[in-house]
Order: C-alpha cells, then structure tokens, then sequence
C-alpha cells in the first residue's frame, strides 16, 4: 500500500514540476544492521511516479566503497543527491546534500524541498544571502540533526 | 546553502537512529547543527542569522 495520499501525491508533482534537470537520489544501504533501510526503500520508491526528473540508485555502503567514500557516506540508510550534468549523458554532479537515517516526518518534506532544490527550482535564499555563500573558500561541513517529528 | 556554494557540504541526521553520533556531538535538542565539527547552532534561526553564524568561523566578513 502507498505511503502518500493522493492529495498529498499531487502536491508533490506540483514542487517536483518546478525541476528543471534530472536529480539521482544515490540510497546507501546495507545487508545487515539497518533496521530502517526497508522503510527508507519504501519512502523512495513513492517519489519517481510522481515526476519524470528523479531516478533511485540503490548502493551498498560496504560493496560500493568507492562510492560511499565518494558521497562521504559511511552508514545506512542514508540517500546522497546529484544531477545530471548535461554535458555528458548519465554525468553525475554532487549535490552535496546528504540525508543520513530513514527520511521520515518532517525529514521527508526536507528532502522532498531538497531534490527539487537540487533539481534547478529557484533557491529561497535572497542574493544577499547567495553572495554571502558564494564568498566562500574553505570547506564548510554542517551536520544537521534532527528527530522524526 | 549546498546549492549556493560548492565548498558547502550538508547532511541531515537523524539523531534517534544513530545514538552514537548524537552523544559524539551532544545532541540533546533539535535541530543542532554542527559545523566543521567546532560551531554549534542551536534552534532553528532566521536565514541570516543561521548563516552568519555557519560561517563565521571560517569567512568572517
């Protein structure tokens, strides 16, 4: 049975038709220990039918290391989100946005905002604001934490 | 903040699910964001405020 209401289905092909390039959302599972790697599976697999711009890569943290090492990622679940640059067909771009535990609650509205953030709709950030960032040379890693509700 | 620049790298975590890195860090309420493992913020902040103090430490203005 389906995670999203119809309702709810339709406001989200209503953000995701804002996307304008294609996003793969690079799902970092793993065989043993990850309570919430089905759940995750299950969140994401809600996403692609409601837009042509998303596609689900499911990787395995321990068998992929080159990946996982790549994305920065060393536990599951956990989704790392590119684009497709263009240039090259199936030439992946970091987003640098990664989602580390099952995207659920309110998690799944961030990274619902996330992948169509990343998909090209406008940023909410105001130029001030997107100047200030783009000022920036050093490496800035922000570890967000979170609760499901 | 990913998107606007290319030095900038963000992660969501979900604390309860990993108790581990949420006593690394001392996450006793959220959002806690952690930056460069040093800065703290704490609470959600108005947009400028969150990115002043995620930046002030290593592009003081």
């Amino acid at each position: 049975m389906g995670l999203l209401s119809p309702a709810d289905q339709q406001k989200l092909r209503e953000t995701f038709a804002e996307m304008t390039r294609p996003v793969r959302a690079l799902f970092f599972t793993q065989t043993l220990g990850c309570e919430t790697c089905g759940l995750t599976r299950q969140i994401l697999d809600e996403l692609p039918p409601l837009t042509d711009k998303l596609t689900i890569e499911e990787l395995n943290v321990v068998l992929d290391k080159e990946q996982a090492r790549q994305y920065g990622i060393d536990r599951a679940p956990a989704i790392a989100l590119a684009y497709e640059r263009g240039d090259a067909p199936g030439a992946l771009e970091d987003s640098r946005i990664r989602f580390v535990g099952a995207p659920s609650g309110y998690e799944f509205i961030s990274l619902v905002q996330a992948i169509a953030l990343v998909g090209g709709r406008p940023s909410a950030l105001s130029a001030e604001q997107r100047a200030r960032l783009a000022a920036v040379d050093k490496p800035v890693v922000m570890q967000v934490f979170t609760t499901p509700t | 903040m990913a998107v606007a620049s290319p030095h900038v790298t963000s992660y969501a975590v979900e604390a309860t699910e990993f108790p581990d890195l949420a006593r690394r860090y001392q996450v006793s309420g959220v959002p806690k964001t952690i930056v460069n493992e040093e800065v703290e913020i704490l609470g959600a902040l108005p947009p400028d405020a969150y990115i002043e103090q995620a930046l002030a430490h290593v592009a003081p203005k």
